[in-house]
């Protein structure tokens, strides 16, 4: 026997058949997260997806487990649906927007005129109310739109007049608005982070003013960023329910997948309903890929 | 480079968006010293008795115990499993490796609501009572990724050279992984299961779908948010629930950025977020 066999012992030799085996070794560390996420969650995603295809019989109350487009044409045809999916997109698309215009000074300030120091300090304080409490949050605008509450001061105070939003479609888009600027102020910071001071510098030299270079070169270039930043602030307004039931006086697609499981327990409705934000994600996805937003995440 | 006039719209824009960013969290603040249970503003008295009828209330102890539990057990499993994935993506090349990454961040990628129901009715249908297991079923499956972006972001950044290096002066794989790979990795695992464990502990989307009647800390938050009289008690668990998940997200970015901070500003920020 050799030297270096007698010095290692049992775990020495399981190394050496483990690096002689690289495929045992790949297996043994994907097997477990793979399996996991295999059989949890991909198997549920599945499982849902083939309920949305089966139907509640509307006079026994049973889930008919067979191939019917039943859900998807309620989802269509009945007004109320038709209603909330548009109301839904409608205000993603408006949270999208604010969160775009709210991240740009902040994110161009902080990666193009800020020192290191000031930088890294504002990349905290954008990513600390990330980690405070998502319910908090909402919770946080609960507190300023109540009635006779801090908004309707702030406004007061300001002398135009008063402001009530108490329950409504604008007390919902503010609060989104606020909870996913996060997601979107940071690729829109690494957009202008990356883009290069010689093409500012050379649009000036040839004669563009501020607003001339912003609109024909910084905004071109950065426009992936900003695709990729408001994939997050639509995907996550698509889908919560939060929000729209504590602050809100009408329903979203979520509330509405969500009472189906529980008060209503028509599953296979919440199930379909479910995949029509995958739908439009899965649209709006490919339309970010052609935009080159997946190299600016 | 910019214009005067464009360089104050700039600032001004920054302050308003660090206000907006800033301004609630400070009002939650405010709140659960606020001493009538109306929810008026400005405040007119401030008291901390709250605090104390808080912490003696029964409902917000079962509640936390339970996060506690949550958190603890989603952050293990999601500590392995996600550093095992972290090690395949990074030391293999098979077929389908540039799935993984996507297939892990799904769950925090896909709308909520839908990963939500998704294990609900497989939940409902495998005929398993809804309880802490299930709950810790649905947490680790979104916290994996995020012990595996900060794992896999730390190893490569490791240069392959260190690994090569103690190959060629004899160490097997377990001692290099012992005393070079392990050393190198150690602030991210434990970043990312700081991570891991704040998300845990905040979810409330797919909690809520999960969880049956089984409180949490945010469970107790928004089922009490509709009842006036329990306010006071919710406005001192949502600061409460604030300054405990800020101590382990700090703590891990730190970490996340431990000898790159002076490098490259913003890489540890950029590392740390889902």
């Amino acid at each position: 026997m050799s030297v270096a066999g007698t010095q290692g012992g049992a775990a020495r030799r399981i190394s050496a058949f483990l690096f002689r085996h690289r495929g045992l070794k790949l297996g043994l560390s994907l097997g477990a997260p793979l399996a996991w996420f295999l059989v949890v969650y991909v198997g549920s995603l599945a499982f849902l997806f083939v309920s949305a295809f089966w139907h509640l019989d509307v006079f026994t109350a049973e889930i008919v487990r067979g191939f019917s487009l039943t859900n998807f044409q309620t989802l269509a045809e009945v007004e109320v649906y038709r209603t909330i999916t548009f109301r839904t997109v409608g205000i993603a698309a408006a949270v999208m927007l604010a969160d775009v215009i709210l991240s740009f000074p902040l994110a161009y300030y902080a990666a193009r005129m800020a020192s290191p120091r000031v930088r890294n300090a504002l990349l905290i304080a954008v990513i600390i109310p990330l980690w405070a409490n998502y319910l908090v949050r909402v919770f946080a605008w609960k507190l300023i739109l109540t009635p006779n509450g801090f908004l309707n001061w702030l406004v007061e105070a300001t002398g135009i007049g008063s402001l009530q939003l108490g329950r409504s479609n604008w007390s919902v888009w503010l609060t989104f608005v606020y909870l996913w600027l996060p997601f979107t102020l940071l690729p829109v910071y690494g957009a202008l982070e990356r883009l290069p001071s010689s093409l500012l510098e050379a649009s000036s030299d040839l004669g563009a003013r501020g607003w001339t270079t912003f609109r024909s070169v910084v905004f071109p270039l950065i426009l992936p960023g900003i695709v990729a930043g408001s994939i997050f602030a639509f995907s996550l307004t698509l889908g919560d329910y939060i929000a729209p039931e504590l602050v809100g006086n009408t329903q979203f697609i979520g509330n509405v997948i969500f009472d189906n499981v529980g008060v209503a327990g028509n599953i296979p409705l919440a199930a379909a309903y479910a995949l029509v934000p995958l739908a439009i994600m899965a649209v709006y996805l490919v339309l970010a890929k052609r935009a080159g937003a997946f190299e600016a995440l | 480079m910019e214009s005067r006039a464009a360089r104050i719209a700039i600032k001004a824009g920054t302050a308003f968006t660090l206000a907006f960013l800033y301004v609630p969290l400070g009002i939650v603040l405010l709140y659960a010293f606020n001493d009538s249970i109306g929810q008026a503003w400005p405040i007119e008295d401030f008291t901390t008795k709250w605090f104390g009828i808080a912490w003696r209330e029964p409902k917000v102890r079962e509640a936390l115990a339970n996060s506690l539990q949550v958190a603890t057990t989603a952050t293990v499993f999601a500590l392995v499993l996600g550093s095992l994935a972290a090690f395949a993506v990074h030391r293999f090349r098979f077929f389908g490796r540039q799935s993984v990454s996507f297939l892990l961040i799904l769950p925090i990628a896909l709308p909520g609501i839908v990963t939500g129901i998704a294990l609900n009715t497989t939940i409902n249908t495998a005929g398993i009572a809804f309880g802490l297991q299930t709950i810790v079923i649905g947490h680790a499956t979104f916290c994996i990724v995020v012990v595996y972006n900060n794992v896999l972001a730390r190893l490569r950044r490791t240069p392959t050279s260190l690994v090569e290096a103690s190959m060629d002066l004899g160490a097997d794989g377990w001692q290099t992984f012992r005393y070079v790979t392990f050393p190198a990795i150690r602030t991210a695992v434990v970043a990312g299961a700081l991570l891991a464990f704040a998300l845990s502990f905040d979810e409330i989307v797919v909690t809520n779908l999960t969880a049956g009647s089984t409180p949490t800390i945010p469970k107790f938050i928004f089922n009490n948010l509709r009842l006036p009289r329990n306010r006071p008690i919710v406005n001192v668990v949502a600061l409460a629930v604030i300054v405990v998940m800020l101590i382990p997200v700090y703590i891990a970015q730190r970490m996340a950025g431990a000898g790159d901070v002076t490098r490259r500003g913003g890489a540890a920020a950029r590392e740390a977020p889902p």
